[in-house]
């Protein structure tokens, strides 16, 4: 369907689209790669009044190193964050996880800094943010804060993104293979390209054989990404033959939706067993 | 109305159009380069395909506007001269197509991958295509012809596994 009307403005800084979100943030919606927006324009789920598409503002594309951290741009790429040598080295489990979203040609355009400010529960991303303990630094008229993963993801498609505030960067604490760390992402989807049925991202630990610190992210297994606390306590000293236990508690303290794809109780169960994967996986236990 | 500039097919454009309008709209209602289909509309089918400053977009999931000042590659630009595109001519001699739907858009996505990896395996080409759906489930040929147009080494016709 062709979208509704709306007032078109492209800033071409932080500051010019952050004035631009103070004076109408409330009637306006953030356009960045378009991948998640432009179908929800074009099936009138949004009407926006006016669309402020920040895809050209400088400075916010990239990835750098800030000590024990990694700071990716807003407007990266999943393209660019799948290729990008430093993020394979440092965060893994955020490229894997790129590269199963969509496919080819939304990767080219759909960004990081868009799937999470979209908040989808369904969307890999999000998860995988939790996971890796991300920061999420966000531009306002008062300067820039940083909102930790765990309280960016408020409810379905909300976070803590004031209507006068951009996304500008996503901090990620570097979990690179040499200091133990293993990561994997298990999606499961009826067919190729499809959104998760469940997903589930995690990232280990590992010493001395043992899982020394787990951490689960859940994609779709409630109205936010849900870290797997129960789990990942669980999970902290076993070896191998302790996993499957552990991933039985996958799903504690989840509110999976039920609906045409699944019942609740079946992504419960989803939960568990991929988790268990998941955790095989990246403890290299598989 | 906002104003853009657009390379199409290497012609240059100047138009005034509606911050809504969609790319693909524009592409055939606007330019009458109707060799670019609308598919699904929901971004599934990929039959909207078109390079967009040097890799695949699917034209229904952007605006004209966000298209200013970008060099658009459709599959009407393929051809070079009046000689097909490398890839026109093995989806013609492996029939890799039955209704021609969703062509424009396998073609351009073959392009993007034959890009990047120019000798890609039969499971490369699959999951270059995940985002492009054929209806006619004419899967097989698809993949025999991108393997044909990259000059591939890999099993021939009858061994690409389905």
């Amino acid at each position: 369907m062709i979208p509704p009307a709306f007032e078109y403005t492209r800033p071409t800084s932080v500051e010019d689209a952050v004035r631009t979100l103070a004076e109408r943030g409330e009637d306006a919606k953030v356009l960045a790669g378009g991948q998640s927006l432009l179908p929800l324009l074009r099936m009138r789920l949004a009407f926006p009044e006016l669309v402020v598409d920040v895809g050209r503002i400088p400075g916010l594309r990239g990835v750098r190193e800030e000590g024990d951290a990694l700071v990716i741009g807003a407007l990266t790429s999943h393209h660019d964050v799948i290729a990008d040598p430093l993020v394979r080295r440092h965060a893994g489990l955020l490229a894997a996880a790129a590269a199963t979203v969509a496919d080819p040609a939304i990767r080219h355009r759909g960004t990081l800094g868009g799937s999470l400010a979209h908040a989808d529960p369904g969307g890999d991303l999000p998860a995988v943010a939790l996971a890796l303990d991300a920061e999420l630094v966000a531009a306002g008229p008062g300067g820039r804060r940083s909102v930790p993963a765990r309280e960016f993801f408020v409810d379905f498609l909300q976070t803590a993104l004031r209507p006068d505030e951009l996304l500008v960067e996503v901090r990620i604490p570097k979990t690179g293979d040499h200091d133990g760390w293993g990561f994997h992402y298990e999606k499961y989807s009826r067919v190729a390209q499809a959104w998760a049925m469940v997903g589930v991202a995690a990232l280990v630990r590992r010493e001395d054989g043992h899982i020394a610190e787990a951490r689960i992210g859940l994609t779709n297994m409630g109205s936010t990404p849900l870290r797997a606390f129960a789990a990942e306590e669980a999970l902290a000293g076993v070896g191998p033959d302790g996993v499957a236990r552990a991933a039985q508690s996958a799903a504690e303290g989840t509110r999976p939706a039920s609906d045409p794809a699944a019942s609740a109780e079946y992504r419960a169960q989803l939960a568990r067993v991929l988790t268990r994967r998941s955790v095989l996986a990246a403890a290299g236990m598989g | 109305m906002t104003r853009i500039s657009v390379t199409v097919d290497g012609t240059k454009y100047e138009d005034e159009v509606e911050p809504r309008l969609l790319l693909v709209h524009y592409l055939r209602d606007r330019l009458g380069l109707t060799g670019t289909p609308v598919g699904c509309d929901t971004s599934n089918c990929g039959a909207c395909t078109v390079d967009l400053d040097g890799v695949t977009a699917k034209s229904c999931s952007v605006l004209a506007v966000q298209a200013d000042g970008s060099e658009v590659t459709t599959v009407q630009g393929l051809a070079v001269n009046g000689e097909w595109h490398p890839l026109q001519k093995a989806f013609h001699e492996r029939h890799a197509l039955q209704c021609g739907y969703c062509t424009p858009g396998m073609i351009m996505a073959a392009r993007d991958l034959l890009r990047e990896n120019p000798a890609p395996s039969a499971d490369d080409v699959r999951h270059a295509l995940e985002g492009n759906l054929c209806r006619c489930t004419g899967y097989q040929n698809i993949v025999r012809a991108v393997l044909d147009a990259a000059g591939s080494t890999e099993p021939s016709a009858q061994e690409v596994a389905p």
